[in-house]
């Protein structure tokens, strides 16, 4: 074994998963597990712990793996995580925990994601259950949203003792992880919702289908059904479009619609009754997380997929693990290319989609090199659909209706970084309402924050 | 679970379902909808209100069949649930807004399409509860399809009846009835609500812009989530790009692209029309049309 190297992890072949929906990544057997813990050389100042925005007792787990302890292992990650099946699956690992990494410095570093994964994994099959809160101390907290964020307040504060309900605007919790990711990068029945579960049997009560901002507001939380606190995990709901000609064009959707027909609505389920365009020719604007999402679903409904991003490969906000799983999958990438047009047929449709050859000028604001439109370059694709996969925006529903909470000029929700306490008193909030459009993790790092603002808060009120 | 309490089929392919959802009963206004999903594999469909009771926390709410999964909502009975049942989404009307003094020196008209008639209903009724009276406008293809007719005559000022086939009422188009009000009655209206087919509230627009009538409309576009996340139901209002279930449903109709919206409608039509065939006739397509891949 060369300690330098990562134990391989099988996958799907790339032309078999490329038509079904099934995860891509197949996890780690115990042994590969035990075998790749190996590698954790267990430093004592662990750098990889300072780059988890949770703060996983990394080598701490991983010690326990090496000796095929999975129940103490899943322990020592629900002292800080309640999602570890869900982050060991979608985490930025690159750039947070394994960057850090000593190993990483001469050789691989150690594939913490996937060891993550596979004690939940691990946990969920074997029905290792949650450590119980010691007591509780009968005080309500409200946690609007039930993505990544809510989850993770909510986990925290009832093991804190507090009697917490999430109010949840869709009929079925998790938001991005139902309705974004895509069932091959993150299974519903059997990761999600099982992790759902166990933050439910800490005591965590969730209640469906209510929009805070109209079927109640916060204030009405908080004056007449006695929440002491609450805590805004709403997400970035809102889509972007480009303001092109032909936007409005029948065959262009939103990512957000494209992926909540498929993943949330189980449109590609012949059984299920909601529809989705499969088209024939799709292009997917965009170069993030989303974009390569949308792309490997429309892969998978039958389409010829082109990703169309006005930058280079190298400038592509996407993990590069997707980035690679999506052209494996056979997604063609038209790079240093932007739409300026969508071409529509007399029935409303689209036909195509004019766009432009870019080239990098210089770096702009965000140290990116700026894209510029090479004249006389522009050329037309034939196309059926369109899917624009821009970025989103925090929905100002709960803003507008809430008084004393102020927002910046992004619509964010305005919130203390080491706390989520808003300008509202009682009232705090973290994740892709704050940020803007972010990640799964960072949105927990910050719904974790906020419960210890909130214990903070009413311990002292 | 959302308990249905009455079912009542109100004409051939309408239904009026009252239903307890609590939540939504408290909080919603004239001119706002739900989204309402039967069970794990339904749609997410939306519906305007028709009326509310907050005191018993019912909402009810009126729908014609139109697809395979309005037809699979029309076999639920009272007594049987929703599995979701969200609300109140979108705007109130403008007219709860505004002040009552003003409304009551406005001639207000209502003009409603087929099911159109149920979304009206509750806006009707809530001016008269605020002594306001109204004028309304009834359309339908023929007599059989009229729907809350006794409740709208208690509520209505003056009501006008029209069908297509002439089975009741004025013989014709509301446009016709409109027309007549204003041109040979010599009524003015200060401003008209159009709630109705597409087609229909296209050409009220039309027509009242021509008689200087301001006009609201309710749009019913297709979308999924109802908050503003999926962005289906874009339309475009005045050239801007407006989301129907935020920025709406009702917007000033002059300024509504109606062409486009129409269009838009039809974007599930193929897929709509393969579902109530299996639904009705089992997997009996296979692809044989040549325009796609069959039933699998």
């Amino acid at each position: 074994m060369d300690v330098l190297k990562r134990v391989p992890i099988s996958e799907q072949p790339a032309d078999v998963r490329n038509k079904n929906f099934e995860e891509v990544c197949l996890g780690y057997t115990k042994e590969e597990a035990m075998e790749e813990a190996a590698r954790c050389i267990n430093c004592k100042n662990a750098q990889c712990v300072k780059g988890c925005p949770v703060s996983i007792n990394i080598p701490g787990f991983i010690e326990q793996v090496k000796t095929g302890n999975m129940e103490e292992a899943f322990k020592v990650i629900g002292e800080s995580s309640a999602l570890p099946a869900v982050c060991g699956r979608v985490c930025p690992q690159e750039s947070q925990c394994e960057g850090k990494c000593i190993r990483g410095i001469k050789g691989e570093p150690v594939s913490i994601g996937k060891l993550e994964r596979f004690v939940a994994d691990y946990a969920r099959e074997n029905k290792v259950e949650v450590a119980q809160p010691e007591s509780k101390n009968g005080k309500k907290v409200a946690v609007i949203g039930s993505g990544p964020a809510g989850l993770t307040c909510a986990g925290d504060l009832a093991k804190l003792g507090y009697d917490v309900t999430i109010f949840e605007a869709l009929h079925e919790a998790g938001g991005v992880l139902v309705y974004g990711i895509p069932e091959f990068r993150l299974p519903k029945e059997t990761v999600v919702k099982s992790e759902i579960e166990n933050v439910k049997a800490l005591g965590v009560k969730i209640e469906t289908n209510v929009i805070i901002g109209k079927s109640i507001t916060i204030d009405e939380l908080m004056e007449e059904e006695g929440f002491e606190a609450v805590f805004i995990g709403s997400g970035a709901g809102l889509p972007k479009f480009m303001g092109i000609p032909g936007e409005n064009a029948n065959g262009v959707f939103s990512a957000n619609e494209f992926l909540t027909r498929n993943n949330l609505m189980k449109a590609f389920m012949e059984d299920y009754d909601t529809p989705i365009s499969k088209g024939k020719k799709v292009a997917v604007i965009g170069g993030g997380n989303v974009a390569m999402d949308a792309a490997r679903t429309a892969l998978r409904l039958g389409a010829e997929t082109h990703i169309v991003y006005r930058r280079s490969e190298e400038e592509l906000p996407a993990r590069v693990e997707e980035v690679h799983h999506a052209k494996e999958e056979g997604v063609i990438f038209d790079l240093l290319t932007n739409p300026t047009e969508i071409l529509i047929n007399e029935d409303g449709w689209v036909k195509g989609m004019k766009c432009v050859k870019m080239e990098l000028g210089e770096p702009d604001e965000s140290g990116r090199r700026r894209p510029q439109v090479v004249e006389g370059s522009e050329y037309e694709l034939e196309l059926d659909t369109v899917i624009m996969a821009l970025g989103t925006a925090p929905n100002p529903l709960i803003s507008s209706t809430t008084k004393g909470l102020d927002i910046n000029k992004w619509q964010c929700i305005v919130a203390d970084e080491t706390n989520g306490a808003t300008t509202k008193p009682g009232v705090f909030a973290g994740g892709d309402a704050v940020t803007g459009a972010a990640t799964v993790i960072l949105a927990m790092g910050a719904g974790k924050a906020a419960a210890q603002g909130i214990d903070e808060y009413l311990k002292n009120k | 679970m959302y308990k249905i309490n009455v079912k009542e089929k109100l004409a051939d392919k309408i239904f009026l379902m009252v239903v307890e959802a609590p939540r939504v009963a408290r909080s919603c206004e004239p001119g706002q909808f739900v989204i309402v999903k039967m069970d794990e594999k339904g749609e997410r469909i939306p519906l305007t209100i028709c009326d509310y009771n907050r005191e018993t926390g019912e909402v009810t709410i009126v729908f014609q069949i139109v697809g395979a999964s309005t037809e699979r909502m029309a076999e639920l009975n009272a007594g049987d649930t929703f599995s979701d049942f969200v609300g109140p989404l979108g705007r109130p009307s403008e007219l709860v807004e505004e002040s009552l003094d003003s409304l009551k020196n406005k001639k207000i008209l209502f003009v409603a399409g087929g099911v159109g008639t149920a979304p009206v209903y509750p806006q009707v009724k809530w001016l008269h509860e605020n002594g306001v009276d109204a004028d309304v406008i009834v359309g339908a293809k023929t007599k059989d399809m009229l729907i809350l007719q006794d409740e709208m005559e208690k509520v209505a000022g003056n009501l006008y009846v029209a069908t297509d086939d002439g089975s009741y009422g004025f013989k014709g188009l509301v446009t016709e009835v409109i027309k007549n009000l204003v041109e040979n009655e010599k009524k003015t209206y200060d401003v008209c609500i159009a709630i109705g087919p597409m087609i229909m509230m296209k050409f009220v627009t039309i027509l009242t812009k021509e008689l200087n009538i301001p006009t609201v409309v309710s749009l019913n576009p297709i979308m999924v989530d109802g908050t503003g996340m999926c962005g289906a139901c874009r339309v475009s209002v005045g050239g801007e790009v407006k989301f129907a279930c935020v920025d709406g449903p009702e917007f000033d109709g002059h300024l509504v692209n109606f062409d486009e919206a129409m269009k838009r409608q039809q974007m599930y039509k193929t897929e709509e029309g393969r579902a109530i065939l299996k639904q009705r006739e089992g997997a009996t397509h296979h692809g044989g049309c040549g325009n796609c891949g069959g039933d699998e």
